[in-house]
């Protein structure tokens, strides 16, 4: 696990220099997944170790956001002036997104015959 | 009496309190998301953020106060975007047959992520640093606060507008993908992950591990296709204004 943990905070930070060198507009993390990734496929196994603790660490995601969530306390002001503005625009544009990503994926599968339920 | 308001001055300010705080009030919402049966509008995240904001509230603490407890759970988001890459490969035989659909997919995501939400925003009467703030709302977090930052908006609001985003695209993600006859677990957790990022990927995890490694491939897409289109449409609406 303490292994896995420095495999993970290495690719990071090996992710978080290629991004300060390259003034890469993309965040280190990022950088590191891929990374990570071309290092599996380059290696074509997963340690057991690594599978179990990413697993672990993906399954509670949500938590992870739940500190800068409640950065909203800051926001008293601004949000009692513009919060309808604010909440209808991510609701919507939020809805637009996932319908409009979902819909584009589908229709260019069933063209190409990919979806077998299509035929 | 005033040995209890003692501990409680010692403790508030000790990054301990808030660290154990923000983990059980989790904890309770995953048990209530649990015992509802997987309510959506019991969503862990939303319970967990609006239950910790009022107890800031109540007690009159800084957010600077909270966030220096709570910012070991924050710092794990970069290892477990790192992490994202174990899906990632256990998937990517998929991924291979899909390129075409996800490319075009992630472009028209993208596109309508960023300029739905500004023009909604601009149309609703929102001030410029707000428009401007919302453009970066469905990238991970780290990235839209880094966008935000260079385009003039409020980082720390763009971090809210971003939590926002994955909470009500995890709430009703889901049912909106089903109302649409969206099938294919691939398909969905993609979707999630471009319009929802990191919570929407959370959710995508519930749904199946296919699903959760496309959210998480579109956490990663979505990031780097956001932080280059979000600058060029700006200098696009400054040149036509």
């Amino acid at each position: 696990m303490i292994a896995v943990l420095a495999v993970l905070l290495a690719f990071q930070l090996l992710g978080e220099a290629i991004a300060q060198v390259g003034h890469l507009p993309v965040p280190g993390p990022v950088i590191g997944m891929v990374l990570l990734f071309l290092a599996l496929q380059w290696h074509s196994a997963l340690p057991e170790s690594l599978r179990t603790t990413a697993q672990t660490l993906l399954s509670h995601l949500s938590l992870l956001f739940v500190p800068a969530g409640v950065g909203v306390i800051q926001y008293g002001a601004l949000l009692a002036k513009e919060w309808l503005a604010l909440t209808i625009a991510v609701l919507l544009s939020t809805i637009l997104t996932i319908a409009m990503t979902a819909l584009v994926m589908h229709v260019l599968m069933h063209r190409n015959g990919a979806d077998p339920s299509d035929d | 009496m005033t040995d209890l308001i003692n501990m409680w001055v010692y403790l508030a300010t000790s990054p301990l309190l808030w660290l154990t705080i923000t983990l059980l009030v989790y904890l309770a919402g995953q048990w209530l998301f649990q015992r509802s049966g997987g309510r959506a509008l019991l969503n862990p995240v939303a319970l967990a953020i609006s239950l910790l904001a009022l107890l800031l509230l109540l007690t009159g603490t800084p957010y600077a106060t909270y966030f220096s407890g709570a910012q070991f759970i924050h710092f794990l988001l970069g290892p477990a975007t790192v992490a994202l890459a174990v899906p990632l490969y256990l998937h990517w035989k998929r991924v291979r047959q899909l390129f075409l659909p996800l490319a075009f997919g992630l472009l028209a995501g993208s596109l309508t992520a960023i300029l739905s939400a500004m023009g909604i925003a601009w149309w609703l009467g929102g001030s410029l640093p707000t428009v401007l703030s919302l453009a970066p709302k469905s990238v991970t977090t780290p990235v839209a606060m880094g966008i935000a930052e260079k385009i003039g908006g409020l980082p720390s609001l763009t971090a809210v507008i971003v939590i926002l985003t994955g909470v009500i695209g995890a709430v009703a993600g889901p049912a909106l993908l089903d109302w649409l006859r969206i099938r294919d677990d691939a398909v969905k957790g993609f979707a999630l992950g471009v319009g929802a990022h990191g919570i929407g990927t959370a959710r995508a995890f519930q749904i199946s591990g296919l699903a959760g490694a496309f959210a998480g491939l579109a956490i990663g897409l979505n990031a780097l296709l956001t932080a280059l289109l979000v600058p060029a449409i700006i200098r696009l609406l400054h040149w036509l204004a």
